[in-house]
């Protein structure tokens, strides 16, 4: 069997030679065949792992105390890195941001080479909460890589004008996927800077992947606000090393349960730091920015794994934040941004930008589980995390295709696409129902949120999960009723998908199905105890009974419109033009207008973009925000005695 | 199916009229009237009417309409051609863009003459309508159980019920009852008593 | 009585009677109308001499996906209502009333036709305005009972009124919303029934529409249901109170359809959102802090 000390660094340094792999072939047939063994075997890996750990007894399990080689090793990264940010920076002149990356380097380098002599520590440690996250990674991440290759041939026939550098974008993705591992199975603080800066680093490469003006200042939007959080980051580890005695995430949380002041200036700087990036108000330009990128990209980093690792630091902090001003300051952050963003997204045309602001919203909500910090909002934010990171790497990998075949990813423009595109069609029909509607399983995660959040008595979140659902529904209604509409342009689209792009659908589909279908076993078996382990206790948010008729109203859910059609198939029906005031065209498509020509028909949604301006908007959301930040955490700061 | 004459809903159409006879129409659905006491709605929509009142003459811009408005009404249905103009063109017979009336376009069951018709003409041809309707509603469901015992219920089948109740003629000694259209007294506006 | 028989009972009568009740309720609104119109007006059982009429009509659509989309319309309300008469999660009928809807909606996005168009993107906006006051008012019985189930709400000793006289307000607002009456009847309107105010119905062959028309009555008696909740408690006397409740508030919906018209999408979607934010937001604060 291989153990857990193997699979660990396996998970993390195989995807950084899968590549080097990716930069130095050039074949791209050759070059795909190796990202696909390469995706299969880190799927493989994380199989291991789950095994390994499972026979383990589930238990949480700490490991690699003796670390010198690799601690060096990672400052040796880290200083890399450092330069290569700043090359960068000077190179596009954008000489400020480099600050953002030195600063934070130096002090890191100095608490590792200077700092005080800490106590003994594990630097991995794995329990339900990483496991779940290697197996987001591994599994949504490595069938992304496998959707990439097909797509980014897709991306460059269609996109003609930039130049074709996939062999990058697959290095970059890969590099991603291993730094993504190390962050999530870390314990030692300073590891996690790493990663985090890594991360980073990958996404600002791939914003700026199509190297135009709009693209590279996007990039290093993205760029200056993640290093900001990093920079934060930074400081409360520095703090934490010196005040507090200790740079292991594990002990600082516990530090922080407890109440005492050492632990009260780094949770709130590392809650800061994961608020950017989770792209949370003010910090949400940057991940909308972020769609310029190639589909995989935005399907990758920024909704399926990287924004869930600030989810994820989050929720490690989350019992240290609860009943504290930190706490209160980044649940209100998550549901002011939950609101605001679905609000947003009802005024979007592109589907990209809705699927963004999407992601801002539920992250959001996340954010807010987080925030209140008790069991039953963690409990349901997990949930979220997971049918999130489904349907969303879903929607996203399917507008990509769509795109490649479409050539537009305007919403008005995919009008009669069931017909038009019906594989495609349905899994996007497929992804955007599990994002909202009940009885599936986003749906009923908001559902364990509002109860929970009732339960805390926090009004304000309350109003604003209840007014922001409302939200929500609209701008997914409006996208779905535009696929199921007869389409009225006759030209024929051709379906250029690749297999391996439908492979990923289909198993995101089913997968996103099942995992709806097993909520009542996944909450038995993992939830309730990924959330023991962090509270030391868990509550049923949601009692067995309620968990088992949502599963009886899912299997209705299918079973109504199935037994209704086949009752009513066989009806004789009579087949009428649409009623257009008597002057229908005949063909359903137009009508005939006063001068006795045919006027073309079109059907088009609401938007909104007179009421709802969200460039305007957005600045005044992000002025309030950070003020409420800068004030929380100097309160949190104060109060908790950190001085 | 049971009373279906309880519950007639119109759909008025106007093909040219000077929009004389639409006011008469519209006279019967109001409060002196009130068409609506014996179930009928001015409905707008074909796809739910069973009665499409038409005035006016056809001219070839709205003989498409007509007929495009009669085939999408769901069977059984009844035509009622309202005022001289749609019964048989008017005084407007001979001029170079009427075709005529609306039996022209569409098979019509009910004539109610008239420049204008009155309401109480008006509301008599309804009722002959209605009765009408009631009789092709029965026969149809006749028809189609009929159909059903023989076999399956095809569209082809059911085309040919259609056909066959369409042919069903009007009966011209219904009547409307004897208070229908006659106002008991007409009302004074502002304060009474 | 075995809590179990009474819930099945319950749920058979909402299934059996709230068609027949539904009409009777149409029937009863449009003779009032007519009244205050100063006409006669139909008898009381015309909706039901309607209903029969439309079934023995052909059978006809603009699209073949109407008919299964319409019947699981009328299915899935049925479903929702059915779970909260048995006493079951209040939220969760909401949550299966907004999936009901979404066939309604999709059932006029199909026929892709102008008129049905219109009225299914104000359907949704319909839903926009009253979703936050619906999800509030289950939010309102949870903190007043501790339950979201009505079964214990019915069970509770007081009237659960007296702690949600906001919740209250929020909720008959929206009320108009849901009933389809003027100012708010924008997906589509009883009368008239004309184009872009039929709107979501204007493409429903007869016999779909009198699916549509029984999936209303059973929403109707749904939402009257609601507002009995908010007086029923355990005392046997709260029921008469209830169905007084429910006749006034029902004629107060019939006189507000009557002298108003009918106003833009957006202000609905404003006025129902301040009145849910200022009357349920200060009932909800309220009742978090005595709670």
């Amino acid at each position: 069997m291989i153990s857990l000390e193997t699979v660990v660094p396996f998970l993390i340094c195989f995807p950084v030679i899968v590549a080097v792999l990716m930069f130095i072939t050039r074949n791209s047939k050759v070059r795909a065949i190796f990202a696909y063994v390469g995706a299969v075997a880190i799927i493989a890996a994380v199989g291991f792992l789950l095994v390994d750990w499972v026979t383990n007894g589930c238990q949480p399990v700490a490991l690699f105390v003796e670390t010198e080689t690799i601690n060096h090793v990672i400052l040796v990264a880290e200083i890399v890195l450092m330069f290569v940010v700043t090359f960068l920076c000077f190179k596009y002149k954008k000489y400020w941001i480099s600050i953002l990356s030195i600063v934070p380097t130096c002090m890191i380098a100095y608490v590792d080479l200077r700092g005080p002599k800490l106590e003994e520590m594990h630097h991995v440690y794995l329990d339900h909460l990483s496991i779940l996250m290697c197996v987001i990674v591994g599994l949504i991440g490595s069938m992304i890589a496998i959707y990439a290759v097909g797509y980014m041939d897709g991306y460059h026939k269609h996109h003609t004008e930039f130049k074709d550098r996939t062999y990058y974008f697959l290095t970059v993705l890969f590099l991603f996927l291993g730094a993504m591992f190390g962050f999530v199975t870390s314990s030692n603080l300073l590891w996690i800077d790493f990663f985090w800066e890594l991360t980073s680093v990958c996404s600002f490469l791939l914003i700026g992947y199509t190297r135009t003006d709009e693209a590279i200042n996007n990039s290093f939007r993205a760029l200056w606000m993640n290093l900001f959080g990093g920079t934060a980051l930074a400081v409360g580890i520095v703090y934490a090393a010196y005040v507090a005695g200790t740079t292991d995430l594990q002990t600082l949380v516990a530090l922080g349960v407890l109440k005492q002041p050492a632990a009260v200036l780094p949770i709130a700087m590392i809650a800061f730091a994961a608020l950017t990036k989770a792209s949370q108000l003010p910090f949400s330009t940057w991940l909308v920015g972020a769609m310029v990128a190639p589909t995989p990209s935005s399907a990758l980093l920024h909704s399926a794994t990287m924004v869930k690792a600030g989810i994820y630091i989050l929720f490690r902090l989350a019992p240290g934040m609860s009943g504290t001003e930190t706490g209160l300051m980044v649940s209100l952050v998550g549901g002011f941004t939950f609101f605001i963003m679905s609000i947003f997204a009802v005024e979007q045309t592109d589907g990209k930008k809705v699927l963004a602001f999407s992601t801002l919203s539920n992250l959001g909500l996340m954010t807010a589980c987080a925030g209140v910090g008790v069991p039953a909002t963690v409990w349901a934010g997990v949930f979220l995390m997971v049918f999130h990171a489904v349907s969303k790497s879903l929607l996203f990998q399917d507008i990509g295709a769509t795109e490649n075949s479409l050539h537009t990813r305007n919403i008005e423009d995919f009008g009669g696409l069931l017909h038009r595109l019906p594989k495609l069609a349905s899994c996007m029909f497929i992804g955007i129902v599990g994002m909202f509607l009940a009885p599936f399983g986003m749906l009923f995660s908001k559902w364990a949120t509002l109860k929970s959040v009732i339960d805390s008595k926090n009004i304000i979140l309350v109003l604003l999960i209840c007014f922001g659902s409302a939200t929500t529904t609209l701008y997914w209604s409006k996208w779905l009723g535009k696929l199921i509409q007869n389409p009225s342009e006759d030209k024929e689209v051709k379906d250029v998908t690749k297999t391996g792009e439908y492979i990923s659908l289909y198993i995101h589909t089913v997968i996103m199905i099942a995992v709806t279908i097993l909520i009542p076993t996944v909450s038995l078996i993992y939830v309730n105890p990924l959330v023991t382990e962090l509270f030391g206790t868990s509550t049923d948010v949601m009692s067995k009974s309620v968990l088992y008729t949502m599963v009886a109203m899912l299997i209705l859910a299918f079973l109504v419109p199935f037994l209704a059609y086949l009752f009513t198939k066989n009806q004789p029906t009579k087949v009428d033009l649409t009623y257009m005031n008597g002057v229908n065209s005949g063909d359903n498509k137009g009508f005939v207008n006063a001068f006795g020509e045919t006027t073309k028909m079109e059907l088009g949604n609401y938007y909104f973009d007179d009421t709802i301006k969200t460039g305007k908007m957005m600045k005044y959301a992000q002025i309030a925000l950070a003020v409420w930040i800068v004030v929380m955490t100097a309160m949190a700061i104060v109060k908790g005695g950190a001085f | 199916m049971g009373n279906v004459k309880k519950s007639p809903w119109l759909l008025h159409y106007d093909g040219s009229s000077c929009n004389g006879c639409d006011i008469e129409v519209l006279a019967s659905l109001t409060p002196i009237y009130d068409a609506e006491r014996f179930g009928v709605i001015n409905t707008g929509d074909p796809l739910q009417a069973d009665i499409f009142l038409v005035t006016g003459g056809i001219n070839h811009q709205c003989q498409g309409v007509v007929k495009q408005l009669y085939d999408q009404m769901p069977n059984p249905k009844v035509v009622v051609a309202v005022g001289i103009c749609a019964c048989t063109g008017g005084v407007f017979k001979e001029t170079y863009n009427i075709l005529g009336g609306v039996d022209t376009t569409i098979p019509v069951d009910v004539y109610v003459p008239g420049c204008a018709a009155r309401p109480q003409a008006i509301i008599d041809g309804i009722v002959k309508g209605i009765d009408l309707f009631q009789r092709r509603s029965d026969e149809r469901d006749r028809l189609i159980k009929e159909a059903k015992k023989n076999g399956k219920v095809t569209d082809e089948v059911m085309a040919e019920i259609d056909a066959r109740i369409n042919q069903i003629k009007v009966d011209p000694s219904v009547k409307a009852p004897e208070d229908a259209g006659k106002i008991k007294e007409i009302p004074t506006g502002g304060s009474e008593e | 009585m075995n809590t179990n028989y009474i819930r099945i009972i319950a749920v058979l009568a909402y299934v059996i009677l709230a068609p027949i009740l539904g009409a009777f309720f149409d029937g009863l609104d449009r003779k009032i109308s007519a009244r205050m119109q100063r006409r006669v007006g139909p008898p009381i059982t015309q909706p039901l001499h309607d209903l029969k009429k439309l079934f023995a009509k052909e059978n006809v659509n603009v699209n073949k996906a109407q008919s299964f989309l319409i019947l699981s319309y009328l299915v899935g309300t049925l479903i929702a209502g059915a779970l909260f008469f048995s006493g079951g999660d209040m939220l969760m009928s909401i949550f299966l009333f907004s999936t009901s809807t979404m066939f309604l909606y999709f059932t006029g996005m199909v026929a892709t036709s102008p008129y049905s168009t219109v009225g299914a993107n104000r359907e949704l906006l319909q839903a926009l305005a009253y979703e936050p006051a619906e999800l509030l008012t289950a939010v309102g019985f949870y903190l007043a009972v501790g339950s979201f189930k009505s079964l214990d709400i019915v069970s509770g000793k007081w009237s659960a009124i007296l702690f949600l006289p906001g919740f209250f307000v929020a909720f008959v607002f929206i009320l108009t919303i849901k009933m389809r009456k003027s100012p708010f009847d924008e997906s589509t309107s009883h009368h008239p029934h004309q184009e872009l105010i039929k709107g979501i119905t204007s493409d429903l062959g007869a016999r779909n529409y009198a699916i549509y028309t029984l999936t209303e009555y059973y929403e109707n008696m749904y939402m009257l249901g609601v507002v009995a909740l908010f007086f029923v408690n355990s005392n046997p006397w709260s029921y008469l109170g209830a169905v007084v409740a429910i006749f006034v508030l029902y004629f107060l919906e019939i006189l507000i359809d009557n002298s108003s018209a009918r106003v833009k999408s957006e202000l609905m979607i404003k006025q129902a959102w301040w009145v849910t934010f200022i009357a349920a937001g200060l009932n909800l604060l309220i009742l978090m802090l005595i709670k």
